[in-house]
């Protein structure tokens, strides 16, 4: 099925249309790795939207990048819970296990490193997230092996 | 206090994520007996175990449920959108009882006359998505679902998406800001609707009124705010995780004899009781019961019910930056108190961390406070004021030792330092 075809049958499941422009945008981000002004067109197609409407709600919302980012995110919890237990050497480690700072993405475009607010996971904290998935905890001394692990697979 | 569990009944000795060993442990009985009740009488029931809302502000469920008129279409919507730093209580709910969560809801759905529930569920939370979607899948196999359909919508990370007019913003596929009340959701929710809004646990609690009634539900914990509750323990402690422990069980208890007490042998310096957006607690208040009136009492929320513990090693301007950086990131800019506030906090914050404030900077710093408590849409403009008041008030001599150029006086020595850089 293609990526217009995917949105509209999303759309069915809700009263109004309009409501599947985050799983729409979600979608197309997976797609193409980001949301470029080609993929905003596209959802905002498959909805009857336009672009700029696409555009308003995906800068709303973190999880959705319109510049590009690495093949690979790493998350690192900064928040509260994870701070008091660490959190700060969890996160230098990566920069320096990568050679960027928090927000910047490796030169290869291989990785981009960011702090992120609570991700729900302070009983285990340091909480880091890796391509969505969730390390709890992750300590300094794991970080190598997950970098590692990134520059290695696929 | 006992351990009781309503919500996580039966997780200990059986995956419940399995619809037969959910039914193994008698899932699904209360919607059968539900499925046999006028919708008017499920309303009754949760009104007289007077079941409060576990979202944060202690609403009574039963008259939220009262208040939604009945011109369908009508819509629940379920707030999974746990973002609350502290908090992460429903996620459990979610991986571990997510027949549960629909049970309640099938049940709520019919106290309401709803045909179309919609469950809200945080972005981040991928792996709870699929175990949620698991058991919907099952669910509805079996036939459970009868005419009433249940669609998960995924989030894509915004904190405010919890507040529930921007909740339903969002899934209507707006910005995620909320909207000025009156009109409520009960008369005009989703899509101009009436609509009902709660929590996880607060519909993962129903079936368990439904099966014990009511006024047997209502004699667990103290009288004003029954039932249990999933609290997040969290920070310096040496058992960190979720426990499910009767509402009033004094904060002590959560700490040391169930939490293991303070890690490192460290001394307790504060507690925020329940997520990082209501005003601390000092270790004098170490007996308050952990129930909506008390914590209120004692000048705090129940709020999240995540219980944040922090040692003596953390300085207390710090850690009011960290809180309100997070809510400068989050303020969705719709009010000029909250985006501005929140912006002039963090700045004056900085300031005094790095001793270049004077005494008239923390003067500003809870004027400023004053100025944005209430004035704003949403809750959110106060969760952004009460750390910092709270912090200030309570550890003014900390503040104050800042003050002057000189600085911090943990001189790079604190737990959190550099978090921010
Ligand atoms: C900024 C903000 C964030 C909130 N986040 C959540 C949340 O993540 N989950 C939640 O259930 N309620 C959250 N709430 C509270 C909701 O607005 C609402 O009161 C709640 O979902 C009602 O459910 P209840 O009656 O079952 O407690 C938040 C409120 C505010 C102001
Ligand atoms: S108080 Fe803050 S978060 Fe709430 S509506 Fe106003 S600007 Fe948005
Ligand atoms: S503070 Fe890091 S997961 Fe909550």
């Amino acid at each position: 099925m293609s990526l217009a075809e995917r949105i509209q049958e999303i759309a069915t499941e809700y009263p109004q249309r309009r409501s599947a422009i985050l799983p729409a945008l979600r979608l197309a981000q997976e797609e193409y790795g980001w949301l470029p002004p080609e993929a905003l067109r596209e959802v905002g197609d498959a909805l009857e939207l336009a672009p700029a409407q696409c555009e308003a709600v995906a800068s709303f919302y973190d999880m959705l990048h319109l510049a590009p980012v690495g093949r690979h995110l790493v998350e690192v919890c900064t928040n509260l819970s994870c701070a008091l237990v660490g959190a700060q050497q969890v996160l230098e480690t990566f920069e320096t296990e990568l050679g960027v700072k928090a927000g910047e993405t490796t030169e290869d475009g291989e990785v981009t490193l960011r702090a992120l607010e609570c991700a729900g996971g302070c009983g285990r904290a340091p909480v880091v997230v890796v391509d969505h998935r969730y390390h709890e905890p992750l300590k300094p001394e794991d970080v190598p092996a997950i970098v590692e692990q990134l520059r290695a697979g696929p | 206090m006992p351990a009781r569990s309503v919500l996580l009944s039966g997780t200990d000795e059986r995956d419940l994520t399995k619809l037969d060993e959910y039914r193994a442990v008698g899932g699904y009985k209360a919607l059968s007996k539900a499925l046999k009740m006028e919708p008017a009488a499920i309303v009754e029931e949760v009104t007289v175990a007077t079941l409060r809302g576990r979202g944060g502000a202690g609403f009574p469920t039963g008259r939220k449920a009262s208040f939604v008129l009945k011109e369908p279409p009508t819509y629940l919507v379920i707030n999974a959108d746990e973002s609350e730093p502290g908090a992460f209580k429903d996620r459990e709910i979610m991986l571990r009882v997510p027949h549960r969560l629909i049970e309640g809801c099938l049940i709520s759905a019919r106290a309401i006359e709803s045909q179309e529930v919609f469950i809200y569920i945080r972005g981040e939370y991928l792996a709870e998505f699929e175990v949620l979607r698991a058991a919907l899948d099952d669910a509805r196999e079996a036939g459970l679902l009868g005419d009433i359909t249940i669609v998960l919508h995924r989030g894509a990370g915004a904190y405010i998406c919890g507040e529930e007019t921007a909740l339903l913003e969002s899934l209507e596929g707006e910005r995620g800001q909320p909207r000025p009340r009156p009109p409520f959701p009960p008369v005009n929710g989703l899509y101009g609707r009436p609509t009902q809004i709660n929590n996880v646990q607060t519909i993962a609690t129903v079936p368990a009124i439904i099966e014990l009634g009511g006024a047997e539900f209502a004699k667990i914990g103290p009288e004003n705010s029954p039932g249990t509750a999933v609290f997040s323990l969290s920070g310096n402690v040496v058992n960190p995780g979720n426990y499910e422990l009767e509402l009033g069980t004094p904060l002590r208890e959560l700490i040391y004899d169930v939490g293991g007490g303070v890690a490192g042998g460290r001394e307790l310096k504060a507690i925020i009781p329940g997520g990082s957006s209501v005003p601390i607690l000092t270790p004098d208040q170490i007996d308050t019961p952990l129930d909506f009136d008390s914590i209120a009492e004692a000048g705090s929320f129940f709020g999240s019910a995540a219980v944040i513990v922090i040692d003596d090693r953390c300085c207390m301007v710090q850690l009011a930056l960290r809180a309100e950086k997070f809510y400068m990131h989050e303020s969705c800019g719709k009010c000029t108190p909250c985006r501005e506030g929140t912006r002039w906090l963090v700045s004056l914050l900085q300031t005094i961390e790095d001793g270049r404030a004077e005494r008239a900077d923390l003067d500003l710093l809870l004027s400023v406070c004053d100025r944005m408590l209430g004035k704003s849409l949403c809750a959110l403009g106060d969760f952004a004021v009460y750390p910092v008041a709270s912090y200030a008030r309570h550890f003014r001599e900390e503040f104050e030792a800042h003050l002057d150029g000189r600085g911090c006086p943990f001189d790079g020595e604190s737990s959190i330092e550099g978090i921010f850089a």
